[in-house]
């Protein structure tokens, strides 16, 4: 009989990484299964209660909630992905040339690092994607813009405790390049609390996304992102509340099951950081 | 001396990020693809008004000169004048800056009162049903978006149960208490106005609640976590050994030890409290900075959001230098580490 992965031994990191793979799905299969066009508006079935036609209701201008947050769904991976994959990389690259090159570049990089963790982030996006003009992609952009800083802390951190192991000393002494070394032999033994990492940002990317756009600096109305759904609610939220009620259950659901995995991830990748239950 | 050494170190520190915090915020505001003069003037303004405005903010100034007549401004306590309001930058935050600091000190002490006896009673019950209602609400707090759980909590209370008003910090009758701090409560206690310190504070629960209930689940996690380190040590073997009572032991022993990460947390939270308070001042119709930023972000008002990144972002290295300055007296091991 196979062992199972030491991550699925946790109850709870399973229903996560279940409902991470429901999300994704979603995501993925939208067109397929949502049931009406997410921005088709049927007037006269406008802020219909939930029913077996509308699941979740509709909202005030008859338009399927539910189809709504299934294509919402598409909007919040994409985000979190690409604010990972930007802060991530561009992050960790700032942190492996601080730790490798050491000395004065590391101090300018880190005190440069410093003064993007001096902000709060949800205010420097805000700034960042008012100047750049309101929409999706400059939101992305801005929160990018607030999450590599901690990549880079992290990545540095990281690399002067592998910098002076005896496999990077052998590497060097058998004349492997500084970039060699650095994607070769560092970045994988560094990357596990990188990942960890990314796993929170992945949900919190998606809460930062959603209130930039329900502030009215992200995406913009009709787009089905879940943000732009709660703002749309905001004045129904006493008559009709399922309009802002099930897309911010979607939001919970998605970050807490990110949150879990990351930490069951921190939990299996570095057993030093693992809380007693 | 050695203390004036870290704390001069520390100031020194953060008046190095505070240099690069303004760069960076400058350089947001006026590197940007989006036009102020349009957004102030509107689309009809004649070449005159456009140079007249332009001349105004020194925007017909090379980027290089702007910055340095921003940065000696802020030396001399000037931030500009905000293009939205026509007022000073520094009079329009401290108008604002109190409310959101009351709102953040209220949040915050919910956070603590909750938050620490929550982690510990969780800690203690580890594996029972109330270890698991702490840990499921504190997963919670950690993955709801503020601005959803305010529009919820105002659905529920204000317009449901009618508990307690949906917005604003005083009721429309109310005069607000003779100003001496800003903060409603504290002025109203000092102005002995009961009728103002009633309606402050049944104003204020809502938005607090919804504003802490994201530190207090950190709070309550990180407490959790330091209890069931510190409840494992020898010494709690010893204490029990001796016959001590399982309250003393937890509060006299276990507390005061797994409280000293709990503050580090409680400092971190209160820079993440401004981040929060953005969208909740915005549903609550909360006159704070975050009303402030958000409105002056939409205009294209460059100086006051300048302003308003400044100061959010001297208030988070602040608040981390106090509790550092609390972990070096309560840490002997700090001290002479």
């Amino acid at each position: 009989m196979g062992k199972r992965a030491p991550i699925l031994r946790e109850p709870l990191n399973v229903v996560a990484l279940a409902l991470i793979t429901a999300f994704a799905v979603c995501a993925v299969l939208a067109p397929l299964l949502a049931p009406y066009d997410p921005l088709a508006q049927t007037l006269s079935s406008r802020l219909a209660p939930p029913s077996a036609a509308h699941w979740l209701g509709t909202d005030s201008l008859g338009r399927d909630i539910a189809s709504r947050i299934l294509y919402g769904a598409r909007i919040s991976l994409i985000v979190g992905v690409v604010v990972v994959a930007l802060a991530g990389v561009f992050g960790t690259f700032v942190g492996l040339v601080a730790g490798y090159a050491g000395g004065l570049t590391d101090e300018a990089l880190m005190r440069f690092t410093e003064v993007f963790l001096a902000f709060p982030p949800l205010i420097l996006a805000m700034a960042i994607a008012g100047a750049l003009g309101p929409s999706l992609t400059n939101a992305i952009i801005a929160i990018a813009a607030v999450t590599w800083a901690i990549y880079a802390r992290l990545a540095r951190g990281q690399l002067l405790s592998l910098r002076r192991r005896e496999y990077v000393e052998a590497a060097r002494s058998i004349g492997a390049s500084p970039v060699r070394i650095l994607a070769r032999h560092l970045l994988p033994n560094a990357i596990a609390p990188l990942l960890v990492q990314a796993s929170f940002d992945m949900g919190a990317a998606i809460i930062a996304a959603a209130g930039l756009s329900f502030i009215g600096f992200g995406a913009q109305p009709p787009t089905p992102e879940w943000g732009v759904m709660i703002s749309e609610g905001r004045n129904f939220i006493s008559t009709q509340p399922w309009l802002s009620l099930f897309p911010g259950l979607a939001i919970l659901f998605a970050v807490g099951a990110f949150n879990v995995l990351g930490d069951g991830l921190r939990d299996v990748l570095d057993p030093r950081l693992r809380r007693a239950g | 001396m050695r203390f004036l050494g870290f704390l001069l170190r520390r100031v020194v520190g953060i008046a190095a990020v505070m240099i690069g915090v303004s760069v960076i915020t400058f350089a947001i505001s006026h590197v940007i693809p989006a036009d102020p003069v349009a957004a102030a003037l509107g689309d009809h303004a004649t070449d005159a008004q456009i140079a007249q405005f332009r001349a105004e903010y020194h925007l017909d100034r090379p980027l290089p000169e702007q910055y340095v007549t921003y940065a000696t401004g802020i030396l001399h306590g000037d931030l500009g004048r905000s293009i939205r309001t026509r007022r000073s930058v520094a009079d329009d935050l401290a108008d604002s800056f109190p409310a959101t600091l009351e709102l953040s000190f209220a949040a915050l002490l919910i956070s603590i009162v909750l938050g620490v006896p929550a982690g510990v009673w969780s800690a203690i019950s580890r594996g029972r049903l109330p270890d698991y209602v702490v840990r499921v609400l504190s997963l919670a707090g950690g993955s709801l978006p503020v601005f959803w759980l305010g529009l919820i909590v105002i659905g529920l209370f204000y317009y449901q149960l009618g508990w307690f008003p949906g917005g604003g910090r005083l009721d429309t009758f109310v005069p607000p208490p003779t100003a001496r701090t800003g903060l409603y409560v504290l002025d109203s206690i000092l102005a002995g106005d009961l009728a103002a310190l009633r309606s402050s504070l049944v104003h204020l629960v809502l938005p607090a609640l919804t504003l802490g209930y994201f530190s207090t689940a950190v709070i309550a996690r990180m407490t959790r976590s330091s209890m069931l380190d510190v409840l494992g040590q020898d010494y709690m073997r010893t204490a029990r050994a001796k016959g001590l009572r399982e309250p003393v032991i937890v509060l006299r022993h276990a507390l005061r030890n797994a409280l000293i990460p709990t503050v580090t947390i409680i400092g971190l939270t209160f820079g993440s409290l401004l981040s929060g308070a953005v969208l909740t001042e915005t549903i609550f119709s909360w006159p704070g900075l975050g009303r402030y930023a958000t409105a002056s972000a939409v205009s294209l008002d460059f100086p006051a959001v300048l302003g308003v990144t400044l100061l959010a972002a001297v208030v988070y290295p602040v608040a981390n230098l106090i509790v550092d300055v609390a972990y070096y007296w309560l840490d002997p091991r700090i001290q002479h580490g």
